[in-house]
């Protein structure tokens, strides 16, 4: 392994700028002439707009244009979609109202959109928008996710009893059956709490068109340029793809959240050409709370049925999923086909039936969100597990060890088919790390000091890499997901790799070079990685669901052999040698069994020169391209144990140590990989311990800042215990798997079964904040009086 | 933001000539109540006099039995002060903890006391100390100073130039923090001078800042955490929000109590 190559922990390239403020944000952009746009927002969460008068307004000064709903409507400016189609029990589609980007006579949520206006400045604008009455007529909100269905208000009239699907997996008569002849059956009530994605930079957009040649370009926080110029295009209808640029430069964090096409750069792009100057808008960060799309919110009732030998014989759950009051771009498909397909866990489950009803109500959108359906899902398993072993009286490392699959591949009751693994030297690893031999001791130490002490396992798995387009095809996907690449390789062998993907913390452009400098045998300075703008890379779809690794650095593996091939031919021609008699290896081509051989470099000079060969013989040039698509997703896995340590005198949990034993397959940057574990585990400990968005009855969000929603910080997180097993991915050429949501799935039912372990009861929802632990550890110290 | 004319006078003599002067003006401190609110659009002065300039309002110095600070002295001044950490050391601990570094070096001592939000922390301390407010009309001591949530006794056009603070034979602070905004949900100021004992506790009570006299009378008999034991604080009263309900705050104000009396005795 070379100091740079695949496996070798480089310092990422991209830091240099980040953390020297040089950084190229979407707010950094201003074009010549630039206005600004503020959004006049709801501020009920459901009512009807008897109107809107923006006369005093208009006139003020700076304004260049007040719009509402009804100017988009008039410029057939479409709706926002929802691209992923779920289909009801019956087979109907499922029934979604319409989206529009800005208001059409009613707003339904806090936050809505009503109205823009664009003013020479930002103060402008906004003291114009004081200016603007709204007659509303204030209907009651629906709020709550379990009591939305059929409630008496209806969001959309489309969905008559608030309820979007009825959508189910896996087989009914067979679990039915497996629970009637169960020896026990575990069963639990689980609230997934919502969550706000608080990615460190707001989203914003800066929209601009050239009426010389009638394009259009936006500027936008966007995990996937192409598919928001897709999206803009082909469905709202801004403008043909080819007169429409998407993009997205340094993206300062997503988390699934910049995934989507939101009203705000749609009116964006739309009003540059309406005023005929460039428009910026930058959320605040009051909006991002209010308008970024949320995550989670599930309720479920679950229940696991085992025989008399302690195995698991089916799993039975029935979910109520929260979308919000209108269906972000890929909602419907995280409740569903990225929650249900991952209830069998680690676990040889024979039975396995979902049922998820997806509601709306008047609270912000819900979608994907670090994770996506698999934290849901694991969360509903790992708990489920937890207390069935409890209850059963079992160890719950054994409980696992016993009903985990051992043979791959493996096809579970609900679609997934794990192609490779090995759970139990995960739980080995991480039994070891821990300590766990020890844990009765610590436990006792622990009380001594008037503490209570416990331990909580988390046996996760996730399907990401999220792909093959035939796959998400057949379950409703709009899109295919595949990934591109194209290597352009310069006159003195210097490399661009121009890939779909898009980097927004990951630090994709050390890892991609990292594969290309490897395979080509060239210095990594060498190579720059080159993403974010529909101008330069001809299409992509995007980073989410730990897809760049797996998918799009296999596009980059795959367009780096053309080169090679190409370059063999190059070589053969220049070492007057048979081609199939060229090597290629040590970023130099030679003819076998002589001592004749061509640097990369000179390879490349001699393939745009082209005076060894003629344009009839071969193409000049040095440059290929690749579109990869997966067969199947890829499987990460491994085992996580949380070790807490509550103060019961103030409720405080403090996470006492940490071990994280995951399975990537193989690993290109170590130290890249378990960056983004320890972020997602952070992310996981703040759904456990510290966030919740909490809407009240009448739909205003209480926590729509960080004074009142709590975000994990540093002191409150240990220093991780990181380690790794390898089973390679067989479904790409690299063996790797996704690492970028792990943590963020496996940590939570980790986190919450070492408190419940140290309470001895079930009784915590999350977030265990230090006054629900407080009052949760009254009932065990009562308790263990009595006792 | 709205738009306001900004003024920097030298003293505060001058800032109380504006202030007199300007209709709808606001003092402006450290600013960290102030600006955001403002930001926010929620409040909307005309004109704000900057006191930075006014080097009357600095410095810390020692007279006599008593410690003096300026009111434009930040947070971060008082907690690296020789004179405050030798003096007062529970003082200097507790400056040293308010809100992050940031704060500590904007934020002032006059900004908050004058602010009296009812989850900061310099409440608590001035009339646990029972510190004296000199302001360029007067002079008030704590127990009259803090009259309700975000209310003091100021008069309009006063302004605070210092903080006497008298040194005690034994001072600790203990906060519960809210784990979001990291304010104070609960936090408890203990001095011992003398026989006098006070306990004052700020973001508990529904008034804001308020004394214990339970837990001053129970120190009285021996200043130790153990003197404690069996006391409660009834929830009556206190506070309750989405982070902590008056059930939960009235028992850290209890658990807080006991640490600040372990710190200023030194267990």
């Amino acid at each position: 392994m070379s100091a740079t190559g695949i496996g070798a922990s480089v310092r990422r390239k991209e830091d240099h700028r980040f953390i020297t403020g040089q950084g190229r944000y979407t707010d950094d952009i201003n074009r010549p002439g630039q206005a600004h746009a503020y959004f006049l927002r709801s501020p009920h969460a459901h009512a009807t707009i008897k109107s809107i008068d923006f006369k005093a307004a208009a006139g003020m000064p700076g304004i260049l244009g007040v719009y509402t709903g009804d100017d988009l409507a008039a410029d057939k400016v479409g709706g926002l979609i929802c691209g992923w189609m779920i289909h009801n029990k019956d087979g109907s589609p499922m029934r979604a109202g319409a989206h529009p980007a800005l208001a059409q006579g009613k707003v339904r949520y806090v936050g809505d959109h009503v109205c823009v206006i664009v003013a020479e400045t930002l103060a402008q604008a906004r003291d114009a928008s004081e200016a603007i009455v709204v007659d509303y007529d204030v209907l009651t909100a629906v709020v709550d996710t379990a009591s939305a269905a059929g409630a008496k208000t209806v969001v959309h009239a489309e969905a008559p009893d608030n309820t979007v699907f009825n959508w189910h997996l896996g087989n009914k008569d067979e679990t039915e059956a497996a629970f009637k002849a169960a020896k026990h059956v575990t069963r639990l009530d689980i609230v997934n709490n919502r969550l706000v994605p608080n990615a460190m930079e707001p989203r914003a957009a800066v929209g601009d068109y050239d009426d010389g040649d009638g394009v259009f370009t936006l500027y936008t926080t966007s995990q996937n340029p192409h598919v928001a110029r897709l999206v803009l295009s082909a469905f709202i209808g801004i403008a043909p793809e080819n007169k429409l640029r998407v993009v997205a430069p340094d993206v300062g964090g997503g988390f699934g959240s910049k995934i989507f096409i939101y009203a705000e750069e749609t009116v964006c792009v739309w009003a540059a050409k309406k005023v005929g100057r460039p428009v910026k808008w930058n959320s605040d960060r009051t909006e991002a709370f209010l308008s970024d799309a949320h995550g989670r919110d599930h309720v479920t009732h679950a229940e696991l049925a085992t025989d008399a030998d302690g195995k698991i014989t089916g799993l039975r759950v029935k979910t109520t999923a929260n979308l919000g009051a209108y269906l972000s771009t890929f909602s419907s498909s995280v409740p569903t086909y990225l929650y249900a397909p991952l209830l069998s866990g680690s676990y040889d489950i024979p039975a396995i039936y979902a049922e998820v009803d997806a509601v709306y109500t008047n609270t912000a959108p819900v979608d994907a969100y670090r994770g996506a359906g698999r934290p849901e899902a694991t969360f509903v398993v790992e708990r489920l597990i937890e207390v069935a072993a409890r209850q059963l009286g079992r160890d719950p490392a054994k409980f696992r060890m016993q009903n985990y699959i051992k043979k791959f591949p493996h096809q579970t009751p609900v679609i997934m088919m794990y192609d490779a693994g090995n759970y139990g030297a995960a739980l080995k690893k991480a039994l070891e790390i821990i300590d766990y031999k020890g844990i009765g001791k610590r436990k006792r130490d622990s009380a001594r000091n008037g503490k209570l002490r416990g331990i909580g396992f988390s046996s996760y798995i996730e399907a990401c890499g999220i792909a093959p387009s035939a796959a998400v095809g057949s379950l409703g996907a709009g899109v295919g997901l595949w990934e591109s690449a194209e290597v352009r390789v310069n006159p003195v062998g210097t490399v661009e790799v121009l890939t779909g993907s898009h980097s927004h913390g990951q630090g994709h452009e050390t890892t991609f070079a990292q594969l290309v400098s490897d395979k080509l045998g060239i210095p990594i300075e060498n190579v720059s990685i080159i993403h974010g703008d529909t101008d330069k890379v001809q299409m992509g779809m995007g980073t989410y669901g730990s897809r760049s690794g797996a998918v799009g650095m296999s596009a980059i593996f795959k367009a780096v052999d053309k080169v090679i091939a190409k370059g063999k031919k190059v070589a053969a021609y220049v070492l007057e040698a048979d081609e199939a008699d060229i090597d290629f290896a040590d970023g130099h081509f030679s003819v076998k069994g002589t001592d004749r051989k061509l640097d990369f470099g000179s390879c490349a000079l001699q393939a745009y020169v082209a005076h060894k060969f003629n344009g009839q013989d071969l193409e000049p040039g040095l440059k290929e391209g690749a579109f990869y698509d997966p067969t199947n997703f890829t499987f990460p896995a491994g085992v996580h144990i949380c070790e807490v340590e509550i103060d019961p005198a103030t409720g405080v949990t403090k996470i006492e140590r940490w071990a994280a034993v995951d399975d990537f397959g193989n690993v290109i940057n170590p130290m890249i990989v378990e960056g983004q574990v320890h972020g997602g585990i952070a992310q996981g400990v703040g759904q456990a311990l510290l966030e919740g968005a909490k809407y009240n009855s009448d739909g205003q969000l209480v926590t729509a800042s960080f004074m009142d929603y709590c975000m994990p910080r540093a002191d409150d997180l240990p220093s991780f215990e990181v380690g790794m097993t390898v089973t390679a991915c067989p479904s790409n050429p690299l063996g790797i798997k996704g690492c970028g949501e792990a943590g963020a799935i496996a940590a939570p039912p980790a986190v919450i079964n070492a408190i419940t372990d140290a309470l001895g009861h079930e009784d915590i929802a999350m977030p265990a904040t230090p006054q629900a632990v407080w009052r949760a550890a009254q009932k065990s110290i009562t308790r263990m009086a009595a006792e | 933001m709205y738009a306001f004319t900004y003024h920097r006078p030298a003293s505060s003599r001058q800032a109380a000539g504006l202030l007199a002067k300007k209709e709808d003006a606001k003092i402006l401190a450290g600013g960290h109540t102030l600006l955001p609110t403002m930001k926010q659009r929620l409040a909307a002065p005309t004109a704000l006099i900057d006191l930075g300039a006014c080097g009357d309002l600095k410095g810390i110095v020692r007279k006599g039995r008593t410690v003096v600070i300026g009111a434009m002295s930040t947070h971060a001044e008082v907690a690296e002060s020789a004179i405050v950490q030798e003096a007062i050391p529970g003082l200097a601990y507790l400056a040293s903890h308010i809100g992050d570094p940031h704060v500590r070096h904007r934020g002032t001592i006059g900004g908050s006391v004058a602010n009296n939000d009812p989850a900061a922390d310099y409440p608590a301390a001035l009339l646990a100390l029972g510190a004296t407010i000199v302001t360029n009309k007067r002079k008030l001591v704590a127990d009259d100073f803090f009259t309700g949530l975000y209310e003091t006794a100021l008069e309009e056009g006063e302004i605070i130039t210092k903080v006497v603070f008298p040194i005690v034979s034994r001072a600790g602070y203990a906060k519960f923090r809210n784990p979001a905004s990291r304010y104070a949900l609960v936090g408890v100021f203990v001095a011992k001078r003398g026989s006098d004992i006070r306990v004052a506790v700020t973001g508990a009570g529904e008034g804001g800042v308020f004394r214990w006299p339970e837990a001053e009378a129970a120190l009285k008999a021996r200043f130790a955490p153990k003197s404690l034991d069996g006391l409660k604080h009834p929830a009556k009263g206190i506070n309750g929000d989405m982070h902590a309900d008056p059930e939960y705050r009235a028992h850290l104000i209890g658990v807080m109590t006991k640490q600040a009396v372990a710190q200023a005795t030194g267990k």
